[in-house]
């Protein structure tokens, strides 16, 4: 039976555990109060999806490998998630400049990675890795909330008010370049495309553009030109911002290692 | 002669959902199975939603319940097949109703047949959704995410109340 390699279980499990971090960073903070409830719901399943693979990853590795080592112990360079999830929940910024959260950023990437999660789940749910396909027929169940949840509010603020339409627009044109990450596979990728236990993600492109097109329409927003420029994230090779994420996340584990409550 | 899996199963009957304390651990289908293994008996327990918190507080009230009894037995996880909401028993939906929690309908399943994208878009029967006070079906959708992962908030137009809506899973 083939079994997906571990560094493609730890790239997916990265993706949700730093974008459920990113989420989680609206909760107490949200726009109206049943979206604070969604943020930290949505984030709840992304930490809990993430916590199976690294299960799943630490199993497999063995040496007293844990879930918690994986998650906290490791250093950005070995982190394998896109760089669109860790981007702040705002816009680009030059210099010295702030911003406050953005829900609009937050919501456009939320859509445009369980827009590709839905087709990644649903073709790992028949993967002949059963331990992983049994983790992908969960997380699909999820991601399709999630993507219903992002999608609606992207059509609420792409057909609503003149403000709402030029920030999702802007948080658009922001994010959308950090998608070419997803049709390049990696070493990592392709190894376990080898293995024939993962996904091809390039097969996974036409559905995408179609979800991403259907909304957009309905959403009165541009789809984006992006040309040239393809994020290495799951390489390794993050933006600045993954680390300081990371020592919000990790500092408390770290600073009391086998720490209980 | 009671078996033990027979005593097992009558020891965590009583077990509820710590955040829906009216239907029981075996009603929810988060208590699958009690079986005979090679090294002794196992009782397999499966998440609800991945991140679920309540699923530490359920393995440990499940733990304790088989000390008390004096029953040694194993706690596993088992994901698969999928949690589904469309496992909940029809007593349980209607334990559910009666708590002011609207029941879930069925699922519309995952995977078999034609993949198209479209279908990932297809909302589940949004409708008739009915009041669990008033009976209702004149209800609105405020949020797919209520006061917990399998929740959704949902607000009647004829009496005005708002509800917990157990959504299909």
């Amino acid at each position: 039976m083939s079994k997906a390699p571990v560094e493609y279980l730890l790239h997916l499990a990265d993706n949700a555990v730093v974008l459920g971090q990113r989420d989680a960073e609206w909760c107490g903070h949200g726009p109206i109060l049943e979206e604070d409830l969604a943020l930290a719901n949505v984030s709840l399943d992304l930490i809990g999806q993430a916590r199976l693979l690294y299960q799943l990853a630490a199993a497999r590795m063995g040496n007293g490998a844990t879930e918690d080592a994986l998650a906290y112990f490791r250093d950005d360079k070995d982190f394998l998630n896109y760089t669109l999830v860790e981007l702040p929940n705002h816009g680009g910024l030059v210099g010295y400049a702030a911003a406050d959260r953005d829900y609009a950023t937050t919501i456009v990437r939320n859509f445009l990675y369980s827009a590709l999660m839905v087709l990644v789940w649903d073709a790992l749910e028949k993967s002949p890795d059963s331990d992983l396909a049994a983790i992908a027929a969960k997380s699909l169940k999820e991601a399709r909330y999630h993507l219903h949840h992002a999608a609606d509010w992207v059509v609420k603020f792409g057909d609503g008010t003149e403000e709402s339409h030029a920030r999702a627009q802007a948080a658009l044109d922001h994010l959308f370049r950090y998608t070419e990450e997803f049709w390049t596979p990696s070493a990592v990728e392709e190894a376990a495309i080898a293995s024939g236990a993962a996904v091809d993600v390039r097969t996974l492109r036409a559905g995408w553009d179609a979800i991403v097109a259907d909304t957009l329409a309905q959403a009165t927003l541009k789809r984006p030109e992006v040309r040239g420029y393809i994020p290495e994230g799951k390489q390794g090779r993050h933006s600045e911002h993954l680390s300081y994420l990371l020592g919000e996340m990790q500092g408390l584990a770290r600073a009391h290692p086998g720490a209980t409550w | 002669m009671i078996s033990t899996i027979e005593k097992i199963w009558a020891t965590l009957e009583p077990l509820t959902d710590p955040e829906i304390p009216v239907v029981t651990l075996r009603e929810l289908g988060i208590l699958r199975d009690v079986r005979e293994t090679a090294d002794g008996i196992e009782v397999v327990i499966t998440p609800t939603y991945s991140g679920c918190p309540a699923m530490g507080q359920i393995e440990d009230d499940v733990r304790a319940s088989l000390e008390q009894a004096g029953i040694e037995a194993r706690v596993v996880t088992q994901l698969a097949p999928a949690w589904t909401t469309d496992w909940m028993s029809d007593e349980a939906k209607e334990k559910l109703r009666a708590y002011g929690i609207a029941p879930p309908h069925r699922t519309c399943g995952s995977g078999g047949g034609e993949v198209s994208v479209v279908q990932f878009m297809r909302r589940p029967q949004a409708a008739e959704v009915a009041c669990p006070q008033c009976g209702s079906t004149h209800t609105a959708l405020t949020s797919q995410f209520g006061s917990t992962a399998c929740k959704a908030l949902y607000k009647c137009l004829d009496c005005q109340e708002p509800f917990d809506y157990f959504k299909p899973y």
